[in-house]
């Protein structure tokens, strides 16, 4: 089945979502204690207003960022805060957090749902701002400044990332076909803020049960007045969620080299994050739980949870009946996540998924050099030359690679997945980027 | 073997075989001589998983897997020539494997690098180089042809994917320069297997000589070449087949172009090399290689010498040949054109190892004139938009 794409390279590798897609969101017990980083967002860390041995509440807020860019941050259990110190982060290795104590006796939360189109776009958008919601894709750029683009911008389209490119991810595809009114509530919720009139969802064409549940829910709630909201199905080619190429599928707009969609009258955001706005919208819920998939050969009990943030990935793991065979511990999707060291880091805002991979599902042998056979520059979705950025890194040239375009390259791994030489063909291309900001 | 400075007793070492575990090197003793399985420092909070970069997760495909593809693809070539010209085409294939194989292994050790013949680029080199030599050389000449191709065109170079020629015919050109008769003289006629005598299947050649259809084209013309090997239907079908005198793998144009799809289908190669240079020699001989213009014989020429395992083994050599598609067939139009003007103007009867040899040397500069487009390049200069 032939869907909409993006005109240059791309790789397809094996999905592994057979693991957890058809799993229904699973809500894990609260934890008897949460670490919450003080970073989960782009930009500063935010500034704990908790001290140690205060009690709080499910909800509440522990740490603003005032001036600068971020977002705030909210206790995902009542309790008492019980230390606030460095601990080990899944993508920084180490940094600032409020660790809390639940107290066992608290009852959970409830929150009702309001009728949200009573509410004036000032109001909507200052909701997302207290409900601390950031990019649920994994870059975590706060949602409010993403949805207040400079007056110079017109936006006119609002795109939903359906892709769910990653292997192995099912955690937007199980929101999709669970929640597929909520999702389309909030991207009515973000045209509103936004002032468009038009939006699309874009999903990947192996979902096809969550396209069918969105344009169900689609037929039986239309969006009203001249509001258009529409599903495409997209052709199921790594990297499909990502921002240029996901624009370039749905819209056929170009956004170009260190530009911002918003360049080309586009607003991107993820379905998780659409999820999170529809709850801080109409039930005036902070962000503090998250779907995540954990997935992988090497976890007893795949599963997409839906955990507090700051829950331990070691928690997560006796809840799921311990692993076997481990080899390497991946946060994110296998082809942009960070592998992690220890299991004592918490699931965060950003979190999309934990994989839990064993020899063979993932390869960590020697590299070798390249033999030109070009198949990283057929597979970049950017039309780099991949290779080139190789050989100029290793030979201590990295300074130079600038003409090859490595600034557009946004480390999605298909060079590397392609390489017959196993090159780290990412991790060269960041090296390069380094060595030519040193250089100034 | 013990680890220096570590405690490491024999019961020790039997507790840890006990236990189901590798005793070296995963096994380390801690300060009170305990020795610690990998499963028990899991669980004592001290993981030893793999960290490494992104992605996570690769493609099979890998170098070795494509020079043994490669190689396997030629196996059908080396079976006809073993019906062509006897057993001894596959020995002296052998002896330039084995010998490309050892040449690689000495160089790399001498020059303190890995060695790595596993990855299977000598063996495919080894074969490529028996492939484009005569099948009546004598067995050692397959020795000396290895040394330049291996330790010259290729470790001296910097080893796999820094030579700028191909390594098998760089030791071809060089056994062209030092043995030229024996290169150009040692042609066999295909055995009649009706005929056959141990004579001929050990290869005893001495007795029989002959000449390759382009050097009697060359020298006696067209009508030579249908008198000696029949008319030009004959001429094709038998050509096409690979049932002529020749180099020991570049008879058959049928196994030669199976073996090109069998590598386009599996993603190894594409067309855009061999086509652009198979179908530049059709066109110029077809031009200029007549009595008069137009008048040229394009089939004879494209079915004739070492064209056919040139365009689709050696112009798509990935190291030595372009990576932009656009600079890959301007890369076949040149070895194709090169190859023509050597066949009708130049001293040899055949010019692919030349032509080919020659465009190596363009192949950076064609890249950097065939950049890819790049899906979003920024609309002013890069370096400013970054800071």
């Amino acid at each position: 089945m032939a869907g909409l794409t993006f005109p240059k390279g791309g790789v397809h590798p094996e999905e592994h979502k057979e693991l957890t897609e058809h799993l229904a969101i699973e809500e894990m017990p609260p934890p008897l204690q949460v670490v919450i980083p003080l970073s989960m967002h782009f930009g500063a860390p935010a500034k704990p207003v908790v001290k140690k041995k205060q009690e709080v509440q499910e909800g509440e807020v522990i740490a603003t960022v005032e001036k600068a860019l971020g977002a705030s941050i909210h206790s995902s259990v009542t309790g008492v805060v019980k230390a606030i110190e460095p601990h080990p982060h899944p993508t920084m290795v180490r940094c600032d957090a409020i660790v809390i104590e639940r107290d066992p006796a608290a009852s959970p939360r409830k929150y009702e749902a309001e009728d949200w189109s009573k509410l004036s776009r000032e109001q909507l958008l200052s909701r997302v701002k207290d409900a601390g919601i950031v990019g649920l894709g994994g870059a975590g750029f706060p949602t409010h400044v993403k949805l207040s683009p400079p007056p110079t911008a017109k936006v006119d389209t609002l795109v939903l990332n359906g892709a769910e490119c990653e292997p192995y991810l099912t955690t937007d595809h199980r929101i999709m076909l669970e929640y597929p009114d909520r999702v389309l509530e909030g991207a009515k919720i973000l045209m509103t803020i936004l002032g468009i009139r038009q939006g699309v969802i874009g999903v990947e064409l192996n979902k096809p049960d969550a396209i069918n549940a969105l344009n169900k829910a689609l037929q039986q709630n239309p969006p009203q007045g001249d509001m258009k909201i529409s599903i495409q199905g997209m052709t199921v080619k790594y990297p499909q969620g990502s921002e240029k190429q996901l624009i370039y599928s749905l819209t056929k707009r170009s956004v170009p080299g260190g530009g911002l969609p918003f360049d080309v009258g586009v607003i991107v955001q993820n379905i998780s994050t659409t999820l999170a706005v529809y709850e801080a919208a109409v039930m005036n819920k902070p962000l503090y739980e998250k779907v995540a998939t954990f997935s992988g050969r090497a976890i007893v009990r795949p599963a997409n949870l839906k955990v507090k943030v700051g829950t331990l990935l070691s928690d997560v793991v006796n809840y799921l009946g311990g692993t076997r065979d481990l080899l390497k511990i991946v946060s994110g999707g296998p082809m942009m996540g960070f592998a992690v060291s220890t299991l004592e880091v918490p699931i965060t805002k950003t979190t999309s998924g934990v994989l839990f991979l064993n020899s063979k599902e993932t390869d960590t042998g020697e590299y070798g050099p390249c033999i030109h056979c070009g198949w990283c520059m057929d597979a970049c979705p950017m039309g780099l030359q991949p290779m080139e950025v190789g050989v100029y890194v290793e030979a201590g040239k990295g300074h130079l690679t600038d003409k090859f375009g490595v600034f557009e390259c946004f480390e999605c791994g298909c060079c590397a997945y392609v390489c017959p030489a196993k090159r780290p063909l990412v991790q060269f291309a960041r090296l390069a980027k380094i060595q030519i900001k040193k250089r100034g | 073997m013990a680890i220096p400075g570590r405690a490491f007793s024999a019961a020790a070492f039997l507790q840890a075989a006990a236990l189901g575990a590798h005793p070296l090197p995963e096994i380390n003793s801690g300060e009170d001589g305990k020795i610690e399985t990998l499963d028990q420092r899991n669980t004592n909070q001290q993981p030893q998983w793999a960290v490494s970069v992104s992605p996570h997760i690769r493609r099979g495909k890998t170098t070795a897997g494509i020079m043994w593809t490669v190689s396997a693809s030629l196996i059908p070539v080396m079976l006809l020539s073993i019906y062509n010209f006897g057993f001894r085409g596959l020995l002296i294939t052998l002896v330039s494997v084995v010998s490309c194989i050892v040449v690689e292994a000495i160089t790399q050790k001498a020059l303190g690098r890995p060695v790595s013949v596993s990855d299977g680029s000598a063996v495919l080199t080894g074969i490529l180089m028996a492939f484009v030599i005569p099948p009546g050389v004598p067995y050692w000449l397959p020795i000396v042809g290895s040394v330049p191709a291996i330790f010259i065109a290729k470790q001296l170079m910097g080893g796999l994917g820094f030579n700028v020629w191909n390594p098998a015919l760089v030791g071809r050109a060089f056994l062209m320069a030092a043995f030229p008769v024996a290169m150009t003289a040692a042609w066999v006629p295909p055995v009649d297997w009706s005929k056959v005598s141990a004579g001929v299947y050990l290869g005893s050649v001495d007795a029989v000589s002959t000449a390759t259809p382009l050097y009697v084209l060359k020298h006696y013309g067209l009508a030579a070449v249908t008198q000696q090997f029949g008319g030009l239907s004959t001429i094709y079908e038998q050509f096409f087949i690979g049932i002529k005198p020749g180099c020991i793998g570049e008879t058959s144009a049928a196994l030669l172009l199976a073996g090109g799809l069998f590598l386009m289908i599996r993603g190894i190669i594409t067309w855009h090399t061999p086509v652009s240079a198979i179908v530049t020699v059709g066109v110029l001989a077809w031009i200029f290689g007549g009595e008069t213009w137009f008048g040229g014989q394009p089939l004879v020429h494209v079915l004739s010498g070492g064209l056919m395992l040139g365009a689709f083994y050696m112009c798509t050599d990935y190291v030595t040949s372009p990576t932009v598609k656009g600079a890959q067939i301007v890369f076949g139009i040149g070895v194709g054109a090169l190859t023509v003007l050597i066949r009708l103007k130049g001293g040899y009867p055949e010019g692919v190892a030349y032509a080919i040899l020659l465009m190596n040397c363009l192949t950076p500069a064609l890249d950097e004139w065939f950049k890819p487009k790049r899906f979003a390049p920024p609309k002013q200069a890069p370096v400013a938009a970054v800071k």
